[in-house]
């Protein structure tokens, strides 16, 4: 088991820990749904060192990562980040990941925990061109500060003036409390938010000097419980259960993360084929009616017949309702569309509902 | 943890009261403490069987879903209606927050039940 920087810190704190993807993580430190308000209302720290990073560089960095991903990144300036898809030829997903532009010739690549060999080897497989990739998911750490006080909290340790750092954007080289880190607005939550990367023995006197910075503005630890329900709420896609090998991004609501009018990427052909034939099945919002919590692999059915599963679902804490994310077929997808989900045996009446469940507070 | 003495418990934490003709049952604080917020519960109906080992409802946090136990087998007599719409209520008073009443067919099960001490023995054990 892995265990990040933090991790003596997260026992101190009396965290409730789990296994995540071989990675020792904090669940919750004081109750999830108290975090989970904390990050909506005021702000929450997020110790998430187990994301990997990816490094390709050389002059032909962009040529082979436009390839690889399906979003546009040729228009990217330089501090710039994008949100990608990575897909097999069929179409299904290797993973879902952030790419940063640090220069004309270098890219960061942030992937998930559990990805990160597979990858590697997905995109060393695909590899024709002469680029560099380095796995150095081992030599950096990241921090997530989450929540509308976060500019306020960040803005107290550094003088890089962040609100000048829009929304995906990033500066590296920024001297955070004495120490030199990358920060990107961005996140995971559905709020305003700052992610930083630093090197792993530099995370808990960073870690320390954000929750002392943040005392004011009531900065808390939130661990990945609240995560998930924050980003669930919002509508953000979790690999392993909205996208898969088995999912397409179009099925999963990314095409905007989808450019098929881009040449030659890898699943463009078996991506063009879908969106002509049209989809046979889509990601929904599913909002219970009667009573009863969704959960991953419930069944949804419409008149005892199946029509699609659960692939996320909890009580929501920002809209006090019992939500889930479905994949459903497609004719069954219309907003308002009454719909039953079948916990323990058992008939749920649910409805259709609108994207995202909460209202993103990105700054723009 | 509050483990009050006047009261019985599983091994399963569930804790058991017995007050007149009727057996009340709930979660203990270990349970209440280890599930985290409790955002949903779904209880038997008045008039079922409930059968001493075998799950009889289900609490739900945030994160999980954690079947309850009946600690004796019987006949549900009441259910706290209370709790299905204020389910935190069993976080911020476990003891308090009963879940079902049963009457129970066979009370020589009684005495299987734990006390206190064994329970707060099996609790520290478990930690």
């Amino acid at each position: 088991m892995k265990k990040t920087p933090l991790y003596q810190v997260h026992r101190d704190l009396k965290s409730k820990m789990i296994d995540f993807g071989d990675w020792m993580l904090p669940v919750q430190y004081f109750g999830i749904v108290d975090e989970h308000n904390n990050v909506r209302n005021r702000a929450g720290l997020f110790d998430v060192s187990h994301m990997g990073e990816i490094i390709v560089k050389g002059p032909n960095a962009e040529k082979y990562i436009q390839k690889i991903v399906t979003n546009d990144i040729s228009k990217m300036k330089n501090h710039q980040i994008i949100y990608t898809p990575m897909c097999y030829f069929h179409g299904g997903v290797v993973d879902d990941l952030l790419v940063y532009r640090m220069n004309d010739t270098k890219y960061l690549m942030v992937v998930n925990a559990a990805n990160i060999e597979k990858d590697l080897q997905w995109m060393l497989k695909n590899c024709k061109e002469e680029v560099e990739i380095e796995d150095v998911s081992d030599k950096i750490a990241q921090l997530a500060l989450q929540g509308p006080e976060s500019e306020a909290i960040l803005q107290k340790l550094t003088e890089t003036p962040l609100d000048a750092l829009p929304f995906y954007t990033f500066q590296d080289n920024v001297e955070l409390g004495g120490v030199k880190v990358l920060v990107s607005r961005t996140g995971y939550t559905g709020e305003d938010g700052f992610e930083i990367y630093a090197r792993p023995e530099e995370i808990p006197g960073l870690w320390k000097k954000l929750l002392e910075s943040g005392k004011q503005e009531g900065l808390m630890p939130a661990g990945l419980g609240a995560r998930d329900t924050l980003r669930l709420e919002a509508a953000l896609p979790l690999y392993g259960y909205e996208i898969s090998q088995d999912v397409s991004p179009l099925e999963a609501r990314l095409e905007g993360f989808v450019k098929l009018d881009k040449t030659g990427f890898i699943g463009k052909e078996a991506l063009a084929r879908q969106k002509e034939k049209g989809l046979e099945r889509k990601l929904a919002g599913i909002q219970i009616t009667g009573r009863g919590i969704p959960r991953q692999g419930y069944r949804v059915q419409c008149g005892h017949k199946d029509i699609g599963f659960i692939t996320s679902g909890s009580y929501s804490p920002s809209i006090g309702k019992n939500i889930g994310l479905a994949m459903l077929a497609s004719e069954y997808t219309q907003i308002g569309r009454k719909v039953d989900i079948i916990i323990r045996g058992k008939s749920t009446d649910a409805e259709v509902v609108k994207l995202p469940f909460y209202t993103k507070k990105y700054k723009r | 943890m509050n483990i009050p003495k006047d009261l019985k418990y599983t091994k399963d934490h569930e804790w058991i009261r017995k007050e007149e003709d009727l057996i009340y049952v709930g979660i203990t604080e270990y349970a209440q403490n280890s599930m985290g917020d409790v955002v949903f519960i779904e209880l038997p109906e008045v008039g079922d069987t409930v059968v001493k080992g075998d799950a009889f409802g289900v609490v739900e946090s945030v994160k999980a879903v954690s079947d309850i136990y009946a600690p004796l087998s019987g006949t549900v007599k009441k259910i706290n209606e209370k709790i299905l719409d204020y389910p935190e209520k069993v976080n911020k008073d476990p003891y308090g927050s009963w879940m079902m009443a049963i009457e129970s067919s066979d009370l020589s099960q009684w005495d299987i039940l734990l006390d206190a001490e064994a329970y707060e023995k099996l609790c520290e054990e478990e930690d």
